[in-house]
């Protein structure tokens, strides 16, 4: 660890000798929910102690909101320092445009091949053999938190999976709880049925469809028992209304609601109400059935700028995200993991640990933002949203999901 | 017609040309330009940045085969038409009854005014927070004592236009309304007095009499909330965001969640174009009635 | 018709006699309906007042209608100065001056505009020049969602993308239609034989506007002036899109306290940031309600 330190250091101060000019950068993205905020303020902290400012472009309201004001001003020729995106196809045609800065010298010179893991991750950030941004943490949304007081006081033993949870939810719904919360976003909803996927479905399955895009597995038996798994868990959350992820999550905290599906940024949330794992609340990776995750996450772009000391700034706060100090700083308080599997993380939680282990035993798939576009996974979110909140039949759904998923091919 | 003088007309009038050069550059480079681009780039696969690589009509395929959109326009359609029948019915009432010589007129106008001077963001919220059944009417009137009483537009596929349409009146009619006063001021005494000597009863001189003469006032008034209607997307995003489900999704929503969020802009540049296109057939009609038929001035 | 606006001073007045106070039963009815429809009209204010009066615990329980059992102006000052959005926790504060920054030019450069406009429409028509109106009149109807492409390439082109210029020029753009109406209805009722007389006298464009149509006009100003500082004091998506952190106006600051929930949603301090930045347009309304009125009634309503 300590090694660790002084290398990177070295690096730091050999690579960038100018490391004393303080440079304002102004930083872009869509973390605002409590545990959320103080992750933020870690790299902050770490940027201005680098002798660098960090200037906060926080927008609230999620990254439906925050991208196209992101876009728009990249696109606009006004560009901030950096810029949060989350892995996969969202920036590439902005990196292909010739938008965005090559990171491909600060990558080699701090050896991001060798330590970032998986590295999927870095794949994802290289086009054309270049790299253009730096992976900050890795999220798998196939989660499920539940509350175990709820079954404390119920006398009746805390589910280890998903089937468990919902043989328990009529004992629940009779204590006038609600089994499931779901916030009434697409995006939730689409998250919601994904992890059902892995869950349900198994890792054969969803690779099947998701990566090698078999259409007939997608229009099998198999996924229809997906789906139809799926029309039982939105009758346990019909009764949940609100819309952020993090109201949800709440429900979740304060009783209201016995469990949720959530990505494990969940956990920010439970930490700042001070919940303790394994204690007050109980995390079960791939619904307890699959301990399989999914490894999308957030990344930083560097948009091109015509500041010579700026994009200085800019290699300087790369090489400082995927540095092993911020990186365990960060995604201790977010709750996310970290993209490097050579640091000490022994202050994680139970939670973390169950991930970290995960990712170390290689039972990881690429996410859904990673195997299909923006266009694919909006258009999903819209059909999922319809199926969780209305009275479509499971067959109807998954008909549609067919028809979706073929315009992403 | 006037300020036509005879001879170098060019010259003569260059001031009022130069003064014409910002409407006529909005016109022609925003309006004009910024709706012939969008229907160019229509034909198009362009995802997150604009591309000319033609894919023919394949965007309006996907889109009148789409769900969501269908949805979308049916959606509008319904708001739309009870929303313009309501602001207008309403507006028009209230303003008879402002008109009635009242006392604390200007109290009564004020309040009616006010919602107007808050966005729609706020409206939507604020609404979205009384018509909460955990915390809102339902809640309250359940305390005084009917326990069962259900009231919860906002969660229900069925009501939740309605639950808009409740926040949306409640912003915009009070401006409505403040244009038909106006108009009924305008309304000459003599007519009353007329009306008054042949007998004929209030509400008869109201429809049969004054309604025809503010037909101008009816049009103005017709063009500002069309207008608003077509746009709506605020209201929405902060009231429902859409749901639950696609319950309450209107076109202006389906534009930005495919240009932005699907970074497929080919598909809103799609969806935009269609919406102009149904502006054009509503305008039409109009503007030949305003320049066609009669003239100004 | 045409010369109703010259006395519209007196013509917003209610003609004749004042009422009598009597009770009879058409008079119950007709306060009773203005009565309940006022009560329609106020609930939400009454709710965001009182509301943003309680404290947390006191929101859980009692009902949203309720005043307060104890009176705290806390959310009040965490919203103005305190409340976080990311890294940033003073509330609303920073936004008020950039807002004030950004409207008041906006405001006065729209109205401008859209005055000589309505004045070269009326007065001064040049071939063409009713189609040009009609288009302006179709912008109305264009969801600004559509333009935002367009309008970030234009930008982006002229160098003002992020720039408080570029954000005034779309308030201009986006604010000639329905202004460019209003100004054209108010010019075309004014009499015409006095600006033919002025040009008899060899008065020029420039000095008939200023010297005859402008002094003629204060009922009209007076309604742009109220209906553009509403509109771009409450505006979010140009504010947000077009500008930059240092001068985001309060509405998106409202935006990001409003959805930066951060645990429990904090409903006082919601409604008193939405109060905080409504006060503005709220004030002038309050104010000036009469005059908007009569400028309404002064033109803005002829076809």
């Amino acid at each position: 660890m300590k090694n660790w330190k002084l290398a990177a250091g070295l690096l730091l101060s050999v690579a960038l000798p100018s490391g004393a000019n303080a440079t304002d950068l102004e930083v872009t993205h869509w973390w605002t929910s409590g545990g959320e905020a103080a992750a933020v303020a870690e790299l902050a902290k770490a940027f201005d102690a680098s002798g660098d400012h960090w200037v906060d472009g926080a927008i609230a309201g999620g990254g439906d909101t925050a991208r196209p004001v992101m876009i728009a001003r990249i696109t606009g020729g006004d560009p901030m320092g950096a810029t949060q995106f989350n892995h996969g196809q969202q920036a590439l045609e902005l990196v292909q445009a010739g938008l965005m800065l090559d990171l491909t010298d600060v990558a080699e010179a701090q050896k991001w091949r060798d330590v970032i893991n998986p590295i999927s991750l870095l794949d994802g950030c290289t086009i054309d053999g270049k790299v253009y941004c730096a992976p900050m943490n890795i999220h798998s949304p196939e989660w499920l938190w539940i509350n175990n007081k709820i079954y404390e006081d119920l006398g009746i033993p805390i589910p280890t999976n998903w089937t468990e949870f919902v043989a328990s939810a009529p004992q629940v719904e009779a204590a006038g709880k609600i089994p499931l919360a779901l916030g009434r976003q697409a995006w939730q909803s689409n998250l919601a049925f994904n992890a059902i996927a892995v869950g349900i479905g198994g890792l054969d399955l969803w690779k099947k469809v998701n990566v090698d895009k078999d259409m007939e597995a997608a229009a099998g038996p198999e996924m229809l028992k997906v789906f139809q798994a799926s029309a039982d868990a939105r009758k346990l959350a019909s009764k949940s209304t609100v819309q952020d992820w993090n109201q949800a999550t709440n429900m979740v905290i304060t009783g209201e609601a016995a469990g949720q599906i959530m990505g494990d940024w969940a956990q920010g949330e439970f930490a700042v109400a001070g919940k303790v794992a394994g204690k007050d609340y109980t995390c079960l990776p791939g619904l307890g059935l699959n301990a399989y995750l999914s490894t999308g996450g957030d990344a930083f772009y560097f948009p091109k700028l015509a500041d010579p000391e700026k994009e200085a700034a800019q290699k300087r706060l790369a090489a400082l995200l995927v540095s092993p100090d911020v990186q365990v700083a960060f995604n201790l308080k977010k709750g996310s993991l970290p993209i490097r599997g050579d640091i000490d993380m022994s202050a994680a939680n139970d939670c973390m640990k169950k991930g970290l282990e995960i990712l170390k035993s290689g039972n990881v798939v690429p996410a859904g933002d990673q195997v299909w576009s923006p266009d694919v996974q909006t258009q999903l979110g819209d059909m999922q949203s319809e199926f969780w909140s209305g009275d479509m039949t499971p067959e109807d759904a998954q008909a549609r999901y067919v028809e979706i998923l073929k315009t992403g091919l | 017609m006037a300020g036509k003088p005879r001879g170098l007309r060019l010259f003569r009038n260059l001031n009022a040309k130069v003064a014409a050069v910002p409407m006529v550059l909005t016109t022609m480079v925003v309006f004009v330009g910024g709706t012939l681009w969008t229907v160019l780039y229509s034909f198009t696969n362009s995802k997150l940045l604009p591309r000319l690589e033609f894919v023919g009509i394949d965007q309006y395929k996907r889109l009148w085969s789409n769900d969501l959109w269908n949805a979308a326009i049916w959606n509008l359609a319904f708001y739309g038409v009870m929303s313009l029948i309501f602001t207008i019915v309403m507006g028009f009432v209230l303003a008879v009854l402002l008109d009635q010589k009242i006392r604390f007129e200007d109290a009564f106008r004020t309040i009616m005014l006010y919602p107007f001077a808050l966005s729609f963001i706020v409206t939507g919220l604020v609404w979205q927070w009384i018509l909460n059944p955990e915390m809102g009417i339902q809640e309250v009137v359940r305390r005084i004592g009917f326990e069962t009483f259900t009231f919860d537009p906002l969660h229900n596929p069925n009501t939740v236009l309605y639950g808009l349409l409740i926040a949306g009146l409640w912003q915009g009619t009070g401006f409505t309304m403040c244009l038909m006063l106006a108009g009924l001021r305008g309304i000459d005494e003599d007519i009353w007095k007329a009306a008054r000597v042949d007998g004929i009863p209030k509400w008869k001189t109201y429809i049969y009499v004054v309604i025809p003469m503010m037909r101008p006032v009816f049009m103005t008034t017709l063009v500002i909330v069309a207008a608003g209607i077509i746009k709506l997307y605020d209201l929405v995003v902060a009231q429902t965001s859409g749901g639950p489900g696609n319950a309450s999704q209107v076109p202006a929503m389906y534009v930005y969640r495919y240009m932005f969020t699907a970074q497929n802009l080919g598909q809103g540049f799609a969806a935009s174009t269609m919406m102009l296109l149904s502006v054009l057939i509503v305008l039409v009609p109009w503007a030949y009635l305003e320049f066609g038929g009669k003239k100004h001035g | 018709m045409a010369d109703v606006a010259i006395h519209s001073a007196t013509v917003v007045r209610p003609r004749g006699a004042k009422p009598k106070t009597r009770f009879s039963g058409g008079n119950i009815m007709l306060y009773g309906t203005l009565f309940v429809v006022s009560v329609y009209y106020l609930l939400p204010l009454w709710v965001m007042v009182m509301t943003s009066l309680k404290g947390m615990p006191e929101i859980r329980m009692g009902n949203i209608f309720a005043p307060p059992v104890e009176i705290t102006f806390q959310p009040w000052v965490k919203a103005w100065s305190e409340a976080c959005t990311g890294l940033n926790c003073d509330g609303l504060s920073r936004g008020f001056w950039n807002s004030v920054m950004i409207t008041v030019p906006s405001v006065i450069i729209s109205i401008i505009v859209a005055s000589v406009n309505g004045y070269a429409l009326v007065n001064w028509r040049f071939k063409g020049s009713e189609v040009f109106f009609t288009i302006l009149i179709f912008g109305s109807f264009i969801p600004y969602q559509i333009m935002l492409y367009p309008i970030v390439i234009l930008l982006r082109e002229m160098h003002i993308y992020g720039t408080l210029y570029g954000l005034i020029l779309v308030h201009t753009i986006f604010g000639m239609p329905i202004l460019t109406l209003l100004f054209r209805n108010y010019f075309s009722s004014l009499p015409e034989e006095l600006f033919k007389a002025a040009r008899v006298d060899g008065a020029g464009f420039w000095r008939i506007y200023f010297q005859i149509m402008v002094p003629m006009s204060l009922p009209i100003f007076v309604v742009a002036l109220i209906l553009q500082i509403t509109g771009i004091w409450n505006d979010f998506l140009f504010g947000v899109v077009f500008t930059k952190p240092e001068i985001y106006p309060m509405t998106v600051q409202l935006n990001n306290i409003v959805n930066s929930v951060q645990g429990v949603k904090e409903y006082n301090v919601n409604m008193a940031a939405t109060l905080l930045t409504g006060l503005v347009p709220l004030i002038i309304y309050f104010v000036s309600g009469k005059l908007f009125v009569r400028g309404i009634a002064a033109g803005a309503v002829k076809g």
